[in-house]
């Protein structure tokens, strides 16, 4: 049986030798493995790339002080892009699952339509959950716009929810009785984490600050974005990267605010679209840039 | 020749696989019947009889007009000679014809048919791209054709020969794909072999099949079969087989619709009972394979659903913590509507709305809990069962019965199909919601327009209807409303009684057409009428008074004065009066059945009227009195239906 960072290993391993690029985590916090540069302004334009990272997402309102055996405030995802996707990428990504140790004539797996879409990104997709023995432990996403745009190549997306698909290989009940390594329990690993940033975003969080924050990002990021000339011949040193980074700062924000229950009726379609406003400014700059 | 194509493509959404069936059964196969079916991963359209290829068909090509005068033996013009050479005619079979331009040369031309073959490899490409989904993607690039779901692989044969084409890359051929672990990825097949080699590759192409064995195998193991599930689960797999699994007894504490919800819509399992009503602690899935000999299927599912039952156990008892009234102002935090403010907010106006239909207190304490479930954590988690959720939770805090009733009901009904609210309570909180909803999407111009109703406003303003014909209410329909919700509405009326009670559109609009007030009421003149209509008398009468309605029109006549009795003459006319009054007294308190009979036995007389009366007398005193006579006849017997509007027999609509 294999422990957790093995079956990361592996999977790695199995997309490596699909002439993916390995990544590492990005290092800023996102609530899914999307919102990463990686994905969000790779996918955009017509120059094809393959990338497969473990990323760890936060998303604050899913926090369960570590007392919640499937929930988690941060659960790590491996994401891989496959741009454009291969006529055979479902028997790839089939043999994925087959590489973690699943022999999948011995199981049932069904693909059960999912659409994805992230209206804070300008982003959707046509896609399934994959069902393995009932379980979902992938979701699988033809990207077709992201930042507004329709993509030149189409992208598959897949992303592998790991804490699940380890839960599942080790046959445990909760995700804290996963072993990590061998002797180490993801317990020992994470449990701190997930007590203390429930008991911060849930209950300490200062509101005022974060609003605070949101908007310096948010005025960040437009400063920066406004600064950008089409014309420029040195548009390549424009730091566009860095004005999605701020992007990312107000959508972890935002999501903070709404966990904290801070977020009106009005003010939340009003945040929402302001984040929009800006990733798909950002992601106009970027394909810009990269013409 | 025999026809095969399959379409072969990843996995469709099983809701739109009977749509796109629909749509091939009348895909062109030069008059052979197409023969359909499918499978997540294929469809398929099968026909025999198809004609090798189309009859040779014969046309007339026309030339110039003959000199003028030109007879058998003469020579031909110059521009006449130039076209049968052009065209490289035969002298023989250039003939004269006439035409509505005149005499023209012409030439009569055999067009050789087209092979099927070559006719299919252009119109099939067209064919399969063109079928309408509710939602498309492209794969191969921008502006790349748009399907479902990629398309992976085709099959096109007539006979032995492969009919060519290509779409987004994808060459059509003789080569199938078995079940995606069980099959083969490439296989050979000819129209005779191909289902059965299906079939050895795990595929069951019949989806009437597959339903079988679902429900075959499925009851066999205790299932309680729901039909929705039922096509769901046929048109997810493609060799589907059916395992029975267990779960711990102490989750049957938890109320059985969670269970079921659970089970159902988030597992598509089919739940067990022990006995009707109570339960099991088992459940059947449906697995899209072979078996499960080491139990590791039955294994996994049984895990999903302990987690997903613990969830539901950790929510309810969350859920507790916080009665529903001390959750009203968490509320303000959820949006109905962006212009229209919050629940909070929904919930005053949902309260006044009750007042006005006069709801008791019952009815007013549910209104104001009714959306609290909202800020549950069951409801955020299962949010199908809203309502449902609410009630549960108002009877395990000891709200009075007829309050936890009404908040679970109050959804409904939900489609056509449904129930209306057990209670008046709960009828009363429906309408208000419903009522509430549409009044305040109106006033903000969020009205419905063809297919756009993101608000689901007609299926609001459909169940205002049902629950008012069916819970039998008194109130007027008409003062509930202000346009344009009244013609709104008043739409959904027509088609409750039409599409939902199989009234005739004729019947339906005459009793609308005359007096206004409750629905209860409408649909009792709808019945009388519907149950008169057929005898002898009715229909007749029915033209007549649409006479009537024509002739005071066209005279432009306002009824202002009584009828002079001196002026009448004796015969038909007298006779008319003495059946007016007769008929008048007769239907005073009658019910509407026994009122529109005798209306209906006027006829005689209003037939002899016209047929002996002249009601444009020379006599000015003689015409009005006449008229005002016609006028009382028509608006008194027009109270329970309006007859103009009564298509009869030898009229079209």
């Amino acid at each position: 049986m294999d422990c957790f960072q093995e079956t990361v290993f592996k999977l790695k391993r199995y997309w490596a030798e699909r002439g993916a690029i390995i990544q590492e985590p990005y290092d800023l916090e996102v609530g899914a493995g999307t919102m990463c540069p990686e994905t969000f302004l790779r996918v955009l334009g017509p120059q094809p790339y393959r990338v497969a990272y473990v990323q760890p997402s936060r998303r604050p309102a899913d926090g369960r002080y570590g007392e919640n055996p499937n929930r988690l405030y941060k659960h790590q995802q491996l994401q891989v892009i496959l741009k454009p996707s291969p006529e055979d990428v479902i028997d790839q990504y089939l043999g994925s699952i087959e590489a973690i140790g699943i022999d999948l004539k011995k199981h049932d797996i069904k693909f059960e339509e999912d659409n994805w879409e992230a209206p804070t990104l300008g982003a959707w997709g046509i896609g399934w959950q994959v069902m393995l023995d009932g379980l979902e432990i992938s979701q699988f996403t033809y990207f077709q716009q992201c930042g507004g745009f329709d993509l030149d190549l189409v992208p598959a997306e897949l992303t592998y929810g790991l804490e699940r698909i380890s839960a599942f290989l080790q046959g445990v009940d909760s995700v804290y009785d996963i072993e990590w390594a061998p002797g180490v329990k993801y317990a020992q690993v994470r449990f701190a984490d997930e007590l203390q940033s429930s008991v911060y975003n849930f209950e300490m969080a200062q509101i005022d600050r974060l609003r605070l924050l949101f908007d310096e990002y948010e005025a960040e990021c437009k400063r920066l974005l406004s600064l950008y000339d089409e014309k420029s011949e040195c548009k390549k040193r424009f730091p566009v990267i860095p004005a999605y980074e701020q992007v990312l700062k107000c959508s972890h924000l935002f999501n903070l605010l709404d966990a904290r229950g801070a977020i009106s009726v009005t003010e939340r379609v009003g945040m929402i679209k302001r984040v929009r406003d800006l990733a798909v400014g950002t992601a106009k700059t970027w394909v810009s840039q990269q013409s | 020749m025999n026809f095969l194509l399959e379409i072969g493509t990843e996995e469709i959404p099983h809701w739109m696989i009977p749509g796109a069936l629909k749509q091939l059964s009348a895909l062109d196969l030069l008059g052979a019947k197409p023969e359909i079916d499918a499978t997540p991963r294929r469809l398929v359209v099968r026909a025999t009889g198809v004609p090798e290829r189309t009859p040779d068909t014969e046309d007339v090509l026309l030339g110039p007009a003959p000199s003028p005068g030109f007879s058998a033996g003469m020579a031909m013009d110059k521009a006449t000679e130039g076209w049968i050479k052009k065209h490289k005619l035969d002298i023989q079979d250039v003939y004269i014809q006439e035409t509505e331009k005149g005499r023209r040369w012409g030439a009569a031309r055999r067009i050789p048919g087209k092979r099927a073959l070559d006719i299919f490899s252009e119109t099939l490409p067209v064919a399969i791209v063109g079928i309408q989904w509710p939602k498309t993607m492209y794969w191969t690039a921008k502006n790349g054709p748009r399907f479902i779901r990629p398309i992976r692989w085709i099959i096109a044969l007539l006979d032995d020969q492969v009919i060519p084409f290509e779409i987004a890359g994808v060459r059509s051929g003789n080569l199938t794909r078995g079940h995606r672990q069980l099959g083969s990825s490439s296989i050979p097949v000819t129209i005779e072999n191909y289902e059965t080699e299906l079939r050895r590759n795990f595929v069951i192409l019949s989806s009437h099949e597959r339903r079988h064995k679902i429900e075959k195998e499925a009851a066999a193991l205790g299932a309680k079969i729901d039909s929705d599930l039922l096509e769901t689960l046929t048109f997810i797999t493609e060799y589907p087989t059916a395992i029975r699994g267990e779960f711990d007894p102490k989750f049957l504490e938890l109320p059985a619709e969670v269970l079921s919800t659970v089970m159902r819509h988030h597992q598509k399992y089919f739940s067990v009972e022990a006995h009707p009503g109570q339960l099991a602690p088992n459940f059947v899935a449906v697995m899209n394979t072979s078996g499960d000999p080491e139990g590791l299927v039955k294994h996994g599912n049984e895990r999903v659903l302990k987690a997903r039952f613990n969830d539901a156990r950790f929510f309810w008892d969350v859920d507790q913590q916080k009665k529903l009234i001390d959750r009203l102002d968490d509320l303000k935090k959820v949006t109905f509507h962006a212009k229209l403010g919050s629940y909070f907010e929904k919930t005053e106006r949902m309260m006044a709305v009750v007042r006005e239909l006069g709801g008791d207190q019952h009815a007013e304490r549910a209104a104001l809990l009714s959306k609290t479930d909202l800020t549950t954590e069951m409801v955020k988690e299962f949010t199908e069962l809203q309502g449902v959720v609410g009630g549960l939770y108002a009877r395990a805090q000891d709200e009075p019965e007829p309050v936890a009733q009404a908040i679970y009901d109050h959804y409904q009904p939900t489609s056509m199909e449904d129930d209306i609210p057990a209670t008046r309570e709960g009828q009363i909180v429906s309408l208000a919601d419903k009522l509430d909803t549409l009044r305040e999407c109106f006033r903000i111009g969020m009205i419905p327009s063809g297919s756009k109703d993101p608000f689901a406003l007609r299926r609001a303003a459909q169940g205002v209807v049902k629950i008012l014909v069916e819970a039998k209410l008194h109130y007027d329909f008409y003062a509930l409303l202000t346009p344009p919700l009244t013609d709104f509405l008043l739409e959904r009326v027509q088609h409750y009684f039409r599409e939902i009670r199989g009234f005739k559109y004729d019947e339906v609009n005459a009793v609308l057409a005359s007096s206004r007030g409750t629905l209860a009421d409408v649909e009792d003149r709808l019945t009388a009428l519907a149950e008169v209509r057929p005898t002898e008398n009715f229909e007749p009468l029915a033209a007549s008074f649409k006479r009537i309605r024509n002739i005071l029109k066209q005279a432009e006549f306002e009824a202002d004065g009584q009828i002079q009795e001196s002026l009448l003459e004796p015969g038909p006319e007298r006779d008319l009066y003495s059946a007016y009054q007769r008929v008048r007294a007769q239907i005073q308190g009658a019910g509407y059945h026994a009122a529109l009979e005798g209306i209906a036995s006027l006829r005689p007389s209003v037939d002899l009227f016209f047929d002996k009366v002249l009601v444009n007398a020379g006599d000015p005193a003689v015409r009005v009195n006449r008229l005002t006579l016609l006028s009382d006849l028509l608006t008194e017997f027009s109270t329970i239906a309006d007859f103009s509007e009564i298509v009869t027999s030898g009229e079209n609509k």
